[in-house]
């Protein structure tokens, strides 16, 4: 049935029902049992599941992933929280090292079905470490998956289908948008994983985000109506795989492509995309792909992160900079 | 045109959490003694001499332990280091890329290996070649990575016996995670995470000290101080002897002398049998030496000298298990020399076996990045097929 309900709420709604579903399935992570987790993500779950289902970490990234390592070796499917983006780096050599190859490692023999949310992003105006968008370092890396919902429905359904995977997946939570509400249809049958969606329809040029940015852009192309420009906007929803094929599909048609994200511009994940799309669309493109993300530079205190941001402006600016070409 | 607002602040979130505990019970027993010098007190049934040495607290774990199965010991300890050896001339001849010898370390492994049950399981460093043994992989299996022809040939569930770990630690979490899956199955298997004295300050093991001590898991932590991580010596590492560590994460630790199966032997069924009783993790530091290099690729000349090798020698664990065995009249010559050939035709299997071993297919460079599938992975393999066959195009190959 229908509801609306806050991207958070989406993804709570969406553990608590794999939790209810499986019993292999674990919540790990610091704070995500009594508290309900910083953002309340997993509020009251540990209540109605036990503290042996719903679990209270010590507060150690990488003993967090590698016992859900352990675990997942078990036969458990863990789902485990990073509290925010900036603190995953402790883990990062379990799940760069171990979690990424180790199906590989074991020529097949054993599977890593382990979930690793990350609340990533900025614009929340917090302290350093807590809006970073770190998913090209893992991006990066075969073996992982890497998605980010945009609203409350794909939060609930991705969450589904990223538990039910057995790859490990990174799951990036667009923080600053947990509390947007959305229609969420819990008996819905929702489409693959990894494939990217047309969230408008347009003709003059393509802008291509996930997670967090596809509002921006969503507003961007509201704005570039206003001045008769008609945007496509592509929410890729997966950053590994990428599809690359709807991308191509509205980029023959548009002619043109604009890639939006927080993250760094500089091996950001715009600039794969760039590259594949100038080589799969090299005789429809009419101005070179554009990108608008962070800069090179760490993320901004506070009270800077609204110029390190791409916002509506800076959007605008790439999209008249392609169409002038 | 306007500027987005981000005006809409929420409150402003940091991480000054605490970590959650489950008040699971703790033991604090400290069983070995404080170090005494050049000689560490350390738990020993068989002296080097081959002498077996009463001991009040140990002696009943292998107080059962009959004269065929003190024979199986030596047998696996003499085949260990025969396949190890046999190893190590197969780098040199260039059929293997490197080699990690585990010479020295016999007792350590098959001691402990020997202690575990059909249903226990194995995470091992890349050096466990004995315990391998013992769990019944097949040594010819743990010679593909070092050839490159695999990463890890094995199936780890085939004999409850996970893939080698190279980069350093990093298994004790994954130990520990399976032994919470265990004791939440409410089995009552063990687990034993395998690491050496460098590894006992990586963050990884510290990390697996606690998350196991806190959720009272069910496994054993099996440190093989071998006195020298590559060239740094145990000093470099520690400033207390290892064993010691685990008190403070509140579980206990002892120290063996890794040199004597019987000790190990004793010890880590002491340490399974406290996983199993729900009594939580324990730390055994297994004192003994690395005989030989770090690899193939080492060159101990530069860092060590002989003198230290030598005392180490006259420890040797084979050595003084056969002098036990022939003071005790529990092996006749004939098993010394049945042993001998038997030790010959394995050298010769794993010769063979490797020498045999095929170079994998070129597009095994795409299988099981993903159990899933993934959609870059498949247009890279295409892309890589078309590329071949263009040679086969032209004639070639």
């Amino acid at each position: 049935m229908a509801e609306k309900m806050a991207l958070a709420k989406a993804i709570n709604e969406s553990l608590r029902r794999a939790l209810d579903s499986d019993d292999k399935v674990l919540i790990m992570g610091e704070d995500v049992g009594k508290l309900g987790g910083v953002f309340r993500v997993t509020d009251g779950l540990q209540k109605d599941f036990g503290e042996s289902r719903v679990i209270d970490t010590p507060l150690a990234e990488s003993g967090i992933v590698g016992t859900a390592i352990g675990l997942a070796l078990r036969g458990y499917r863990p789902v485990v929280e990073i509290q925010f983006d900036g603190f995953v780096f402790p883990a990062y050599d379990q799940i760069v090292t171990q979690l990424a190859k180790m199906h590989a490692r074991s020529l097949g023999k054993v599977k890593l079905p382990v979930v690793v949310r990350i609340p990533y992003g900025g614009g929340i105006g917090a302290v350093e470490h807590h809006s970073e968008s770190p998913e090209s370092l893992f991006a990066h890396v075969a073996g992982l998956k890497i998605v980010s919902p945009s609203n409350a429905s794909d939060a609930y359904w991705m969450m589904q289908q990223a538990i039910q995977s057995d790859d490990p997946v990174i799951f990036f939570e667009p923080k600053r948008r947990y509390w947007d509400k959305g229609e969420v249809n819990t008996e819905a049958i929702p489409g693959p994983l990894h494939k990217a969606a047309v969230v408008r329809e347009g003709t003059d040029l393509t802008l291509a985000a996930y997670g967090p940015m596809v509002k921006l852009c969503q507003e961007v192309a509201d704005a570039a109506a206003e001045e008769g420009r008609n945007l496509e906007v592509l929410d890729l929803r997966s950053v590994s795989p990428i599809d690359f094929d709807s991308i191509q599909a509205s980029v023959e048609k548009t002619r043109r492509l604009v890639v939006v994200h927080e993250a760094p511009v500089f091996f950001g994940s715009g600039a794969e995309i760039a590259a594949r799309i100038t080589e799969r669309c090299f005789y429809h493109l009419e101005a070179p792909v554009l990108r608008v993300g962070g800069y090179h530079a760490p993320y901004p205190p506070a009270r800077l992160e609204e110029e390190y941001l791409p916002n509506l402006d800076r959007v605008l600016d790439a999209v008249d900079r392609s169409l002038a070409y | 045109m306007t500027v987005e607002s981000t005006a809409a602040r929420t409150p402003r979130r940091s991480a000054g959490s605490k970590a959650g505990t489950t008040g699971t019970k703790r033991t604090t027993r400290t069983t070995a003694k404080k170090d005494a010098g050049a000689e560490p007190e350390l738990v020993q049934l068989l002296t080097p001499a081959g002498k077996r040495v009463k001991n009040a607290e140990y002696d009943k774990y292998v107080a059962g332990v009959t004269p065929e199965e003190l024979r199986g010991l030596y047998r696996d300890m003499v085949l260990t280091r025969r396949f190890d050896a046999e190893a190590t001339a197969l780098q040199r001849q260039g059929e293997l890329g490197l080699w990690a010898s585990l010479l020295g370390q016999e007792a350590a492994q098959i001691g402990s290996g020997r202690a575990l049950r059909d249903d226990d399981y194995v995470f091992p460093t890349y050096r466990e070649h004995g315990v391998a043994w013992c769990r019944g992989v097949d040594p010819t299996n743990l010679l593909g990575m070092f050839r490159g022809v695999n990463n890890g040939g094995w199936d780890p569930n085939g004999n409850n016996f996970h893939l080698y770990t190279i980069v350093i630690g990093s298994q004790t979490l994954h130990a520990t995670g399976y032994a919470m899956g265990v004791a939440k199955d409410g089995a009552d298997s063990a687990v034993i995470a395998y690491f050496g004295d460098g590894a006992s300050s990586q963050g990884d093991v510290a990390e697996s000290f606690t998350f196991s001590a806190v959720y009272n898991a069910p496994v054993v932590f099996f440190c093989q101080n071998n006195q020298w991580a590559i060239s740094e010596p145990t000093e470099k590492q520690s400033r207390v002897p290892i064993y010691q560590r685990a008190q403070g994460f509140g579980f206990p630790g002892v120290r063996v002398d890794g040199n004597d199966v019987l000790g190990c032997l004793a010890v880590t069924r002491w340490a399974l049998e406290r996983a199993r009783a729900g009594e939580g993790p324990t730390l055994v530091e297994a004192f003994t030496y690395r005989m030989g290099a770090h690899t193939t690729s080492d060159d101990p000349t530069r860092y060590r000298g002989d003198e230290e090798r030598q005392a180490w020698e006259a420890k040797d664990p084979i050595l003084r298990l056969r002098r036990y065995l022939e003071a005790s009249n529990h092996a006749d010559e004939g098993f010394f020399a049945e042993l001998e050939s038997e030790s010959e035709a394995l050298g010769k299997r794993v010769r063979e076996a490797v020498r045999a071993m095929p170079d994998p297919d070129h597009f095994a460079i795409f299988e099981n990045v993903y159990a899933d599938g993934h959609a870059l992975v498949d247009e890279e393999r295409a892309q890589f097929a078309a590329y071949q066959a263009s040679f086969a195009d032209e004639g070639g190959n």
